[in-house]
């Protein structure tokens, strides 16, 4: 009798964790028939992924696209600390460094809190320049598109 | 004890019955193998493996710099930097050094928390000793008569045609922590 429950316990527990396993496979590696910009990818395959775009060293600024856009970065930022202890973009864009460094100041609205109250230096929210501000790599847009930026920028 | 020194001082004192060519050849031999296990020896100081022994986190951080990787391949390691080239120079450092031995001995930076805290100690001392040999560990491979300023950025080559060539600045005044985390930088010029 005891034979027979232990038994039947390892058939059950086999066909359960065979079942839970096709599932999964099938959950795994369908993607619907759908291609994106990955091309026709499975989603359980790795696809190769693409070259790293190169940074240019140093360019001249690149004009906004839109109002309130913040400016992208026309220089490499590889090796630059932004933390607790330093932050290596306000050595040049700061506006105690700005005008020696000939770089451009941040600006005013970084020292705001998101209450509105104006502080005496760089709002701690404003401090890691990197969350907005991005490199510009030397990269073409992934689609064409139409978007031309509002009259006043360009 | 005493017998015995007295033993080794007779055959010091007495002339010895040799060949005069055999203990030249014998004081030659001698003087190769002894300079060349302290050189030996020196050299297994200088090495990241060693450095390391103490200072782990520095050596972790090193990974993300362009000094330790790079499209080139070519690599400086901590002794590159941090002991001075030429021979008597290189000698001074060795023997400042032995205090940092009392330092491994007491555990002074046996731990990240405490190597954080003393960051700001150690990253000045290094900075006042580079500024006051005129940088010149930068230099033993970033010689200035041959840099090429139309290959620098604009701003770099404004900075190294003028602070640098008057000789006003020195490397390590401009180029903190290319190589580590900065310790806290309120205060320090420039930043």
């Amino acid at each position: 009798m005891k034979k027979c429950l232990t038994g039947m316990m390892a058939l059950g527990l086999f066909v359960l964790s065979t079942s839970v396993w096709s599932a999964g496979e099938v959950m795994q590696t369908d993607n619907g028939g759908v291609t994106s910009l990955r091309g026709y990818q499975q989603i359980s395959e790795v696809n190769e992924s693409e070259a790293m775009k190169r940074v240019p060293r140093d360019h001249s600024t690149v004009d906004r696209n839109y109002v309130q856009q913040p400016p992208v970065i026309p220089h490499t930022t590889r090796g630059y600390q932004v933390n607790l202890n330093a932050n290596k973009c306000l050595s040049c864009h700061s506006f105690k460094n700005a005008g020696a460094m000939g770089a451009t100041k941040i600006s005013v609205t970084h020292f705001e809190t998101r209450e509105g109250t104006t502080l005496s230096d760089v709002s701690p929210r404003r401090y890691f320049c990197l969350q907005c501000h991005v490199t510009q790599a030397d990269a073409k847009p992934l689609v064409g598109n139409t978007f031309r930026p509002v009259d006043s920028l360009q | 004890m005493l017998n015995l020194l007295k033993r080794l001082w007779t055959i010091m004192k007495s002339p010895s019955s040799a060949a005069m060519g055999f203990i030249l050849l014998i004081g030659f031999l001698g003087g190769v193998i002894f300079w060349g296990g302290f050189n030996t020896g020196m050299e297994a100081t200088n090495t990241e493996a060693f450095c390391s022994g103490c200072h782990a986190p520095i050596v972790k951080e090193i990974k993300e710099t362009i000094h330790y990787a790079n499209r080139s391949g070519v690599r400086a390691i901590c002794s590159d930097c941090h002991v001075p080239h030429n021979w008597t120079d290189k000698i001074i450092r060795k023997v400042q050094a032995s205090k940092e031995l009392v330092a491994f001995a007491m555990g002074t930076i046996d731990t990240e928390e405490k190597f954080r805290a003393r960051r700001g100690y150690l990253a000045n001392r290094e900075w006042h000793r580079m500024k006051k040999n005129n940088s010149q560990e930068c230099r033993n491979c970033h010689e200035f008569d041959f840099m090429d300023f139309s290959e620098q950025g604009t701003r770099s080559k404004k900075q190294h045609s003028t602070a640098l060539a008057s000789g006003e600045k020195t490397c390590v005044d401009c180029h903190k922590g290319i190589a580590h985390r900065l310790p806290n930088m309120e205060g320090i010029e420039g930043w």
